[in-house]
């Protein structure tokens, strides 16, 4: 029993260990990675705000080490009355002064950076022609999906967000139906997306995506939002300026007719049975029940976060709330005249949205 | 007259706790039902973690594992710690100021039916088409989508439940403005007095928004009002403001108490007085006061912009600032001291630590631009349950050993004791300290799934271990309590040996009257003081032996509470177009307001136990006594 | 407590709501309530506030158009006068009088019930313009403001009448002096929160 504290701080220390060992977690979407300035003013804080946390739990575990040893009953005696000290004044001094000025230590970056982080005055600015000087992109937030609109490029988007590196880029926020919340844990804190106002503020991504093992950061909803919350996830690509204008040209371009004739079978399919939902054109304002799908061949995910491939797709044509549940896409038989889609009709669906890219 | 000193058969024993206005039956009732609500929390939680071990894991379905989530955290606030809180505050704080019984006994009792019934309507939500599933800070825009009826029993059940604390509440400080006994002047009460006493301030002041807030979404949701409707001009910040209004000071209701019960342990067990008593007390006012100045540091990432997350982040680090007066005040109250590691003090040792860890993340998170990485993700979750588990449960749990010989006059098993500490201890660090890591690698909270491509699969899984440490070590408590209740072993006044205060200077359970005369107090620590000057009997009197009067049992607090209980499901129902629904909500409610009628017109004057009587049971407890000490010394040797 | 003991105005205290330790109690705790209550309308005023004016696109009702001050005014007066008419009852009730103090609650309870008749015929007056509860996030803040405070008065007024009756044959003593005390006190507690809601809803939605 008395072997108690020790033991409790081997512990501690195993579990140090542990999580050191373990390093900080995937480059894609930890924060303890930062991957831009906003994320790194953050981590900053972190850093800054653990020493001093950490220089008071030293301070706390030396008293308190001290005293649980030296004062055990079984050292001083079982008889032992020990004087009835009612307090020191001094010694409250101390104890209320050093805290306050380790949280001064806290707040003078802490209000800086708030400000900071908020200030969203250059996204309105215009060159001498009249256009925006940086990129705005505005994010909706729908049950268990996430729609980009660049209105300046007059282009839209959907579960992968598009941004070119080096540069502030500027984010309105609003939710279509219930509150969620926009997270890139390795770029930025978040913010929330609420129903009934729109939330802005700016971040910046340093590097591109390509460089990373699964070639997209990782994107979440923060605020519970349904069943299906967890599974609210979106990508980020980052690219250089050059490569994020060749996009944004593609963008606004036609989709291209596909070539292939179970992909041409595809889209005869596609064009009665999903078109009411789902536009396959990026350029144009004209928003839509589901997801944009023009850059669907391009994304590295279905539905934000299963494998890409057209088996999964198939899979998740055909039965939508097995894999998320509580999404709004309707199952086969309500759009396809009250039948399921045939193992053909699923194949030509899924050649087509393959071939739906704008990259190259 | 004496009702402790005759067996009554079972039904008898059960319509006595039915009626009873007998502040210390009615901790036990608080105790037993807030015990019941923490185990089916606990197994809520168990769920949690067996579906969050590994990557996509199928354990829980998405809806179900919301319902989970959502009914673990309100059932461990309101329904779990509160009242185990309120059943130590109910057992021992009238004692501590040597009162008779509170101040409304009549509303004590209406307090616990009301909270039960509550609890009782919110969790039948499971067999009656699902339970809420919007988290237990149910924000509004989800909350107005959910399906079925699970928000509405939240909303109708937390209504009930919380008329009950607010009635708890009042009571607790009209207790101690009115009832102390002379010469226990504000600055002698000990230290768990005083935390009752601002706790039930923040009661007083927290509820109401939060009633307000379910008011609101009780007419939104089931009579067309558009509170929180965006479409109709509806704002669902509002709900978001009002919740955290009360939520922030709810922390303080549930961790100030928690501070009381140590503060106790740690004079006690070191045999000492309270170092810095004075500053403990302002500290302790001065966290209760903060408590409603933050509550916007829940919501820095809402959008109120700099200015408001600015001043919010300033004022919630001040907060450090006496928590840490406290953490101090307790080393240095140790310090000196002759330690003695009970089982209880082993929870308060064990307890500075986890504090200390959960309030440094706590300043972390005070640092709105950090936050707005940290807000709902795993690190807030390992934070608050640093601060709750480390502070308020482990506070429970040595609460829970310290006062069982008071509340029942038995002893638990320090040896199990002890076992169930290690156990939970090193399962309550293995569970959450991961997690402050997992939510700095991105995890969000309240997700039901995590892919394999996340790399959080192993952290996840250590986590799960630790919770698995946790429930053992509940299970052993549990023999402990049945082990304990069989034996039935008596212990004597101050089985602890070092007691300091009033409540151990009478018999454990102490005689329903509590002091057949009323103490006068001497100076801080009463009973310490007249130990120290070779006073056998403890106390000495402010009065002569003489009548003493005492308040009628009463039916109507449950007859009260259940009419509300009624009405509940009859406005529930009511919008599902059932015919039967609308004479039920009215009929509810007139069995409640007829009953308050009841009670109103009646004259109800009590009783009065005679000088005989109470010479008489002095000689059975003093006889009782004797034969303790014969057969084997009380207390633990 | 002995019922039957019979008071004089001599022999009763100046303060015969708090001369007992339950008339105390009360006395503490119903402040305590009061204080409750105060945070619950604070909460209402603030949400009336943020949502005034608040509706679907195209509403057509505001503040500044539906409200008219005559009758708010009258019913403003009449609570005004209750809230000294009770007073009245009280100086009595310290003066050990029972029956002036039972005629001047009754007085207080008809002017009540006369403030009570012209809410509900407002109410019925709104709803009738298309103005109802479900009408928009505006409406249903209104109605539950102005609601809560006329089941207060509701509840207020059946208290009265209540202890009116229990005690007509009993006369005052120590045992329903601090009900009355209580009654008359959360009467004034209507009245001050009725100040604000003529001020904050009507006065200030008028001028817009």
């Amino acid at each position: 029993m008395m072997k108690g504290p020790k033991k409790w701080r081997l512990f501690a220390l195993m579990t140090a260990l542990l999580v050191f060992l373990s390093g900080c977690g995937r480059e894609e979407i930890s924060t303890l990675i930062p991957a831009g300035k906003v994320a790194q003013d953050q981590f900053n804080l972190l850093i800054l705000s653990s020493i001093v946390m950490l220089f008071v739990i030293v301070v706390v575990t030396i008293i308190y080490v001290l005293a649980i040893v030296k004062f055990r009953r079984s050292k001083v005696g079982e008889d032992m009355i020990p004087e009835q000290v009612e307090g020191s004044a001094r010694l409250e001094f101390i104890w209320t002064a050093i805290p306050i000025v380790l949280l001064l230590i806290l707040a003078v970056p802490t209000v800086y950076s708030t400000f900071d982080l908020a200030d969203v005055t250059a996204m309105d600015a215009q060159n001498e022609d009249g256009v925006a000087e940086n990129l705005t992109v505005n994010v909706t937030g729908k049950l268990y999906w996430w729609e980009f609109e660049y209105p300046e490029q007059e282009i839209r988007t959907a579960q992968e967000l598009v941004v070119p590196t080096g540069e502030r880029v500027y984010f309105n926020l609003i939710a279509a139906d219930v509150k969620h919340s926009f997270w890139i844990p390795s770029v930025g804190g978040k913010l929330d997306v609420n129903p009934e106002n729109v939330n802005t503020f700016y971040l910046e991504f340093d590097k591109e995506s390509s460089e990373l093992e699964e070639g997209v950061y990782f994107g979440k909803c923060a605020e519970l939002c349904g069943p299906s919350h967890a599974l609210m996830d979106f990508k980020v690509k980052t690219l250089n300026r050059e490569d994020f204008d060749a996009w944004v040209a593609a963008m606004q371009e036609e989709q291209a007719a596909p070539t292939e004739t179970l992909a041409q079978d595809g889209q005869e399919i596609f064009e009665q049975s999903c078109i009411a939902c789902h536009a396959t054109n990026a350029a144009g304002a004209a928003t839509g029940v589901g997801p944009n799908l023009a850059t669907f061949g391009d994304r590295t995910t279905i539905a934000g976060f299963m494998e890409h491939d057209e088996e999964t797709l198939k899979n998740w044509i055909a039965d939508p709330q097995q894999y998320k549940p509580g999404n709004l896409m309707p199952n086969p038989e309500e759009i396809n005249n009250g039948e399921a889609f045939s193992d053909q009709e699923l194949d030509a669906l899924a050649a087509y949205l393959m071939s739906l890219k704008v990259e190259e | 007259m004496s009702s402790n000193s005759q067996k009554k058969g079972f039904g008898a024993t059960i319509w006595d706790y039915l009626t009873t206005v007998d502040h210390k039956k009615i901790a036990i009732l608080y105790l037993i039902s807030g015990g019941f609500f923490f185990l089916v929390g606990g197994v809520e939680a168990m769920m949690i973690r067996i579906q969050l071990m590994k990557a996509g894991n199928d354990f829980l379905s998405a809806g179900t594992y919301n319902e989970v989530l959502t009914m673990h955290g309100t059932t461990m606030i309101f329904l779990a710690a509160m009242p185990i809180l309120l059943a130590f505050m109910n057992a021992v704080s009238p004692l501590q100021i040597g009162a008779r019984d509170v101040a409304f006994p009549f509303l004590n009792s209406l307090g616990f039916w009301l909270f039960f019934f509550g609890g009782i309507f919110l969790n039948l939500s499971w067999f009656l088409g699902g339970a809420p599933d919007a988290g237990w800070t149910n924000y509004a825009s989800l909350a107005l989508a959910s399906e079925g009826h699970g928000i509405d029993f939240y909303s109708l059940g937390l209504t009930i439940s919380g008329f009950g604390t607010l009635i708890a509440g009042i009571n607790f400080l009209v207790t101690i403005i009115n009832m102390r006994a002379p010469g226990m002047t504000y600055m002698r009460m000990p230290l768990f007095t005083w935390t009752t006493f601002v706790a039930s301030a923040l009661i007083l002041l927290a509820f109401p928004p939060l009633t307000v807030g379910i008011f609101f979404m009780v007419f939104d949701r089931l009579f067309g009002a558009n509170f929180f409707d965006v479409t109709m001009g509806g704002n669902t910040i509002i709900w978001e403001h009002f919740f955290w209004i009360f939520g922030h000071p709810e922390v303080y209701i549930l961790i100030l108490p928690a501070f009381g019960i140590f503060s106790e342990i740690f004079a006690i067990f070191s045999r000492k007085r309270l170092f810095g008593y004075t500053a403990l007390v302002f500290a302790t006012i001065l966290i209760g006061f903060y408590g409603f100045m933050v509550w916007a540091h829940h919501m820095f990432t809402v959008g109120l912009g700099p200015t408001a997350n600015a001043v919010f982040a300033l004022a919630t680090m001040i907060i450090a600032v006496p928590t840490g007066i406290k953490i101090f005040n307790w080393l240095l109250t140790i310090w000196g001291g002759n330690i003695s590691f009970t089982v209880p003090m082993i929870y308060a040792v064990a307890f500075i630590p986890s504090f200390v860890a959960g309030g440094v993340t706590g300043v972390m998170q005070a640092i709105a631009p950090l936050d707005y990485q940290l807000h709902d993700s795993y690190f807030i979750v390992a934070h608050f349950h640093y601060v709750i588990v480390g502070g308020v449960v482990l506070a429970i749990l040595a609460g829970t050993h310290l006062y069982w010989p008071k509340m029942f006059g038995t002893m638990l098993s320090e040896k199990l004791g002890k076992w169930t500490f290690w156990f939970f201890f090193i399962g309550f660090h293995l569970t959450f300290f991961i997690q402050h890591f997992l939510g700095l690698m991105g995890m969000p909270r309240r997700v039901y799934t995590f892919g394999a491509d996340q790399g959080w699969d192993l952290f996840n899984a250590i986590s799960s271990a630790g919770a698995l440490l946790m429930a053992i070590g509940i299970l052993i408590l549990l023999v402990n309590v049945v082990m304990t209740v069989m034996k039935g072993e008596r212990v004597g006044n101050d089985p602890w040996g070092d007691g300091r205060t009033l409540e151990w200077a009478i018999p454990s359970p102490p005689p329903f009257y509590n002091f057949a005369q009323t103490p006068l107090v001497r100076g801080l620590d009463p009973y310490w003081i007249e130990k120290m000057e070779g006073n056998k009997e403890g106390m000495v009197y402010a009065e002569p032996l003489g009548d003493i009067h005492m308040p009628n049992g009463s039916f109507i607090p449950f007859v009260i509470s259940l009419g509300m209980f009624i009405a509940a499901f009859g406005a529930m129902y009511h919008t599902d177009g059932h015919a039967w629904a609308l004479p039920v909500l009215i009929g509810g409610l007139a069995i409640t307001f007829g009953s308050m009628l009841v009670r109103s017109l009646k004259d109800d004057l009590g009783f009065h136990v005679t000088k005989e009587e109470l010479i008489a049971d002095n000689e059975r407890i003093q006889r009782e006594a004797r034969a303790l000490e014969g057969g084997k010394k009380g207390g633990l040797k | 407590m002995d019922l039957n003991k019979r008071y004089t105005p001599q022999t009763w205290p100046d303060h015969p709501e708090t001369a007992t330790l339950e008339g105390k109690n009360k006395f503490v705790g119903f402040w305590l309530l009061l204080a409750a209550e105060t945070v619950t309308f604070a909460s209402l005023f603030a949400t009336y506030l943020a949502l005034k004016d608040k509706g679907p696109s195209g509403m057509e009702f505001s503040a500044s158009g539906l409200f008219e001050l005559p009758l708010v005014f009258a019913m403003t007066m009449i609570l005004l006068t209750s809230s000294l008419t009770s007073v009245y009852a009280m100086y009595h009730m310290k003066n050990h009088n029972f029956k002036a103090m039972q005629a001047w609650l009754g007085i207080t309870v008809l002017l009540g019930l006369a403030f009570l008749g012209l809410e509900i015929y407002e109410f019925n007056h709104y709803v009738h313009l298309g103005f109802g509860f479900t009408n928009s996030a505006f409406s249903s803040a209104f109605y539950v403001l102005v609601g809560t405070h006329g089941a207060h008065v509701v509840f207020g007024l059946s208290w009265f009448i209540a202890l009116m009756l229990r005690n007509a044959k009993r006369g005052l003593n120590m045992y329903n002096a601090p009900k009355f005390y209580l009654a008359a006190l959360y009467w004034h507690f209507i009245d001050v929160v009725w100040v604000f809601i003529f001020t904050v809803v009507y006065l200030m939605g008028v001028i817009g």
